[in-house]
């Protein structure tokens, strides 16, 4: 970038003043969740390299995720990937041009952090209640 | 006043020599990836608690193999061209953007290509 030489002039007030609208705030989730996803699929990628590499690696990764720090990472993992899909979602209807009106797009927002919320403790029941692991 | 030669407005792919091609890319990865994440959801619920043995199992399975490779890789280049859209907003620093973007494809083919001889290991 070019240096320009620094005048102090007045600022238009800037982001720390205003309040959070819903849809500001589902707009930067959709980016944290996204960059927190791309570390996940490293989760992915330990699993499958632990699978292929024999039952005590495996037994290891397994361990690991039991561990509380291991779950939080789990249903966080679990909880950013179902924001990320249904607010993805939510974009693709607005690049097809549906959605842009402001009370829609908030009402969408809030709808989307509802159900990916509903969806994680969906998740969450079901492991506890014994409906997952149905592939074992 | 234009200095674009006929052509390149023909063309229509800006200064970046790509025109929407990143923007159409990372459309078309997100409406691919709708249905290989609901699989992925239902497979991963499946798998909670699975020994290593019912894991294989499933990865024998030449159709859950090629869908979780195709979400995987799939993923990867969504998720690269996502985190490239983040660097670009927000490191104004032309050295350090380019080391960043260094860095966000050389994460993403690392890891395809772990997952990818992983599942090879496995399958083969």
């Amino acid at each position: 970038m070019a240096e320009y030489p620094q005048k102090t002039r007045p600022l238009s007030p800037h982001l720390g003043i205003y309040r959070w609208p819903v849809t500001m705030a589902t707009s930067i989730t959709h980016r944290i969740t996204g960059v927190g996803l791309a570390g996940g699929t490293l989760l992915i990628a330990w699993w499958l390299t632990a699978v292929s590499s024999g039952p005590e690696t495996y037994e290891f990764f397994s361990t690991t995720m039991a561990t509380p720090l291991g779950q939080i990472v789990l249903y966080g993992f679990a909880w950013s990937l179902a924001y990320h899909f249904l607010n993805g979602i939510r974009h693709l209807c607005w690049d097809f041009g549906y959605g842009f009106a402001l009370p829609t797009a908030n009402a969408t927002g809030i709808t989307v952090i509802a159900l990916s919320l509903l969806v994680t403790a969906g998740f969450f029941l079901a492991v506890h209640y014994g409906y997952a692991g149905y592939y074992q | 006043m234009s200095f674009e030669t006929p052509q390149h407005r023909v063309e229509g792919l800006g200064s970046a020599h790509s025109g929407v091609g990143h923007f159409k890319h990372q459309r078309v990865t997100a409406i691919v990836l709708i249905p290989l994440t609901l699989w992925f959801a239902v497979s991963a619920l499946g798998l909670i608690g699975a020994t290593e043995v019912s894991v294989l199992i499933f990865l024998s399975n030449p159709l859950n193999a090629v869908l979780l490779g195709s979400f995987v890789l799939i993923s990867l280049y969504h998720l690269a061209l996502g985190v490239q859209e983040v660097i670009v907003d927000y490191v104004p620093h032309e050295g350090f953007k380019l080391f960043l973007m260094f860095c966000n494809y050389g994460f993403a083919f690392l890891v395809a290509a772990a997952c990818a001889i992983a599942l090879l290991r496995i399958t083969i």
